[in-house]
């Protein structure tokens, strides 16, 4: 490679020869201070908040089956880890967990973007085939996930928003939900901008955590695409069913 | 061939900068897209006009100097260097536009010039092996597997040309670093260094103030030396496993 034979001119100002930058000396602070930790940060908060949402749409499925299951299912999530823990305790440990996952997963993309728009502060004159759309896609659908995570608890964690919101009746509170438009089109949004962020998200967290090598990048990008569209159809098969009277 | 170029001018360093337009007329499509510059500025010398300043080198394709953004793309329509873009690629009549690289870490010095010494500088961090110099080596000392062996050379074909920084929509290094640090780090002989390399490439790559990665993959697809994804992959599961083994 060519090596910079020119003398530099005054302007390209190379980095002050200042006292040595402290580099973090534990295991956590140097990761959050790279952009590579940070971004393992961001995949490993994804990952535990999409395992999270596995769980929860396979869960969803119950409403298929009528009131009694459904109910039963939010009844029994509040039973499990019984007697060890007490009635409600495994939510509440989940939560938190969550909540810190959602946290870092925010904060990190929040700084990252900063930093990367500011790494191309002039654009080309030239605009032709846009690289950014995925980059756009994710802040953006991040936003709108995050923005439709509150309301979706306002909705039917504590009934605020919703038209119904009877606790202990979750089957009745989603179907009130979805028979109102509004409930419908915030929904379906927030599970489209899910399934795009997971299908970009899920194959970068996979080369993010070091497992993308050579030849297994396909494989990654077709369990990426295969989980966003399986994750998206399944949660949307919710409002589907009650917009069609399936369930009611 | 009569073609229009649109080309960024910028005086130096602090001045303002400006697509300018250009005719040259009889360009053989035989001619390297920098000889087809050098006609252009042979006749702004005969007409008393600055020449327009552009970096360049080997002119065949191995020392990475001479990138350009034309139309949009870094180092052209071809997946090859500037120097090595022959005018068939473009039709008569054509209008090019031709910008230096575009990144807060490679500062344009004048008109396509750009300070590409963050690189050098990065590759002072950790771009090298600790070995007794003066008589070389017996050949057979080391041994090195095949497969090892493929990878290394396949990596050490960056010629450190920068364009995957141009085309990255974070201006981010990731794929030049990873070649680096996959580069020696699959070799034997990188082996005492491994964890700092990694380590001390990332932080100073940071410290240049170059973007993170996206997973956006453009930089692999204008990569005159086919650089693959996967390299950052495997950049990011040696700083994992170097920050996990406490290397300071
Ligand atoms: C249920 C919620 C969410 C899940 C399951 C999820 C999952 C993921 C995963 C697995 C990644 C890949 C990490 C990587 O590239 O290494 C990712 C990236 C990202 N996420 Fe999320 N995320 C969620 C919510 C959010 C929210 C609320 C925001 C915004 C505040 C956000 C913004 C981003 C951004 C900007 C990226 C980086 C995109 C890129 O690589 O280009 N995400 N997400
Ligand atoms: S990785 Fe490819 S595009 Fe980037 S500097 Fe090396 S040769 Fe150039
Ligand atoms: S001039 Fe050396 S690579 Fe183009």
């Amino acid at each position: 490679m060519a090596l910079a034979t020119r003398t530099p001119t005054k302007a390209p100002t190379p980095p002050a020869p200042g006292p040595p930058r402290r580099r973090p000396t534990t295991a956590a602070g140097r990761l959050w201070h790279s952009t590579v930790g940070k971004k393992a940060v961001m995949a490993v908060s994804g990952l535990i908040m999409l395992l999270y949402l596995v769980a929860h749409m396979i869960g969803n499925l119950k409403v298929f089956f009528g009131p009694d299951e459904m109910n039963g299912y939010a009844h029994w999530l509040r039973t499990i880890g019984e007697p060890a823990l007490h009635h409600g305790w495994f939510l509440w440990i989940m939560r938190p967990v969550l909540l810190l996952a959602l946290v870092a997963h925010a904060v990190a993309a929040y700084q990252l973007s900063r930093r990367d728009l500011a790494a191309r502060p002039v654009g080309y004159a030239h605009r032709g085939r846009r690289s950014s759309y995925a980059t756009h896609t994710m802040r953006w659908g991040g936003v709108i996930i995050g923005l439709f995570v509150i309301w979706h608890i306002l909705d039917l964690t504590t009934g605020t928003v919703n038209p119904r919101g009877q606790a202990g009746h979750p089957y009745e509170n989603i179907v009130a939900s979805f028979q109102t438009w509004y409930g419908n089109v915030i929904y379906i949004v927030a599970m489209l901008a899910v399934g795009l962020h997971l299908r970009h998200g899920f194959a970068g967290a996979a080369r993010t955590l070091g497992a993308g090598g050579r030849g297994r990048e396909r494989a990654w990008t077709l369990a990426a695409n295969g989980l966003a569209l399986i994750l998206t159809c399944g949660f949307l098969s919710v409002p589907v069913g009650v917009m069609t009277g399936l369930v009611d | 061939m009569n073609l229009t170029l649109r080309i960024w001018r910028q005086r130096g360093p602090e001045e303002p900068g400006a697509m300018t337009t250009y005719e040259v007329a009889d360009v053989s499509p035989d001619m390297s897209f920098l000889e087809m510059l050098d006609t252009l500025n042979e006749e702004l010398i005969l007409r008393g006009e600055e020449p327009v300043a552009f970096d360049h080198d080997c002119r065949e394709g191995i020392c990475g100097a001479c990138g350009v953004v034309i139309n949009g793309e870094a180092h052209g329509p071809e997946r090859t260097t500037t120097c090595q873009l022959h005018m068939r690629h473009f039709r008569d009549g054509d209008t090019i536009d031709v910008e230096p690289w575009r990144s807060a870490a490679f500062p344009v010095v004048k008109d396509l010039v750009v300070d590409r010494s963050a690189f050098d500088r990065v590759i002072g961090s950790g771009g090298y092996i600790t070995a007794p110099t003066g008589s070389a080596p017996e050949a057979h000392a080391t041994p090195v597997p095949k497969a090892a062996a493929d990878t290394a050379f396949e990596n050490a074909e960056c010629i450190g040309c920068g364009a995957c920084v141009a085309a990255c929509p974070n201006g981010s290094a990731m794929l030049f670093t990873a070649a680096k640090v996959v580069h020696l780090n699959s070799l034997p002989q990188g082996g005492p260094e491994r964890e700092r390399r990694v380590l001390d490439m990332v932080d100073a790559m940071d410290a240049e103030g170059f973007g993170g990665c996206t997973h956006t993959g453009v930089c692999t697809t204008v990569c005159p030396k086919g650089i693959p994804l996967a390299s950052i992959a495997t950049l990011n599961r040696e700083y994992l496993r170097a920050t996990r083994k406490g290397a300071a």
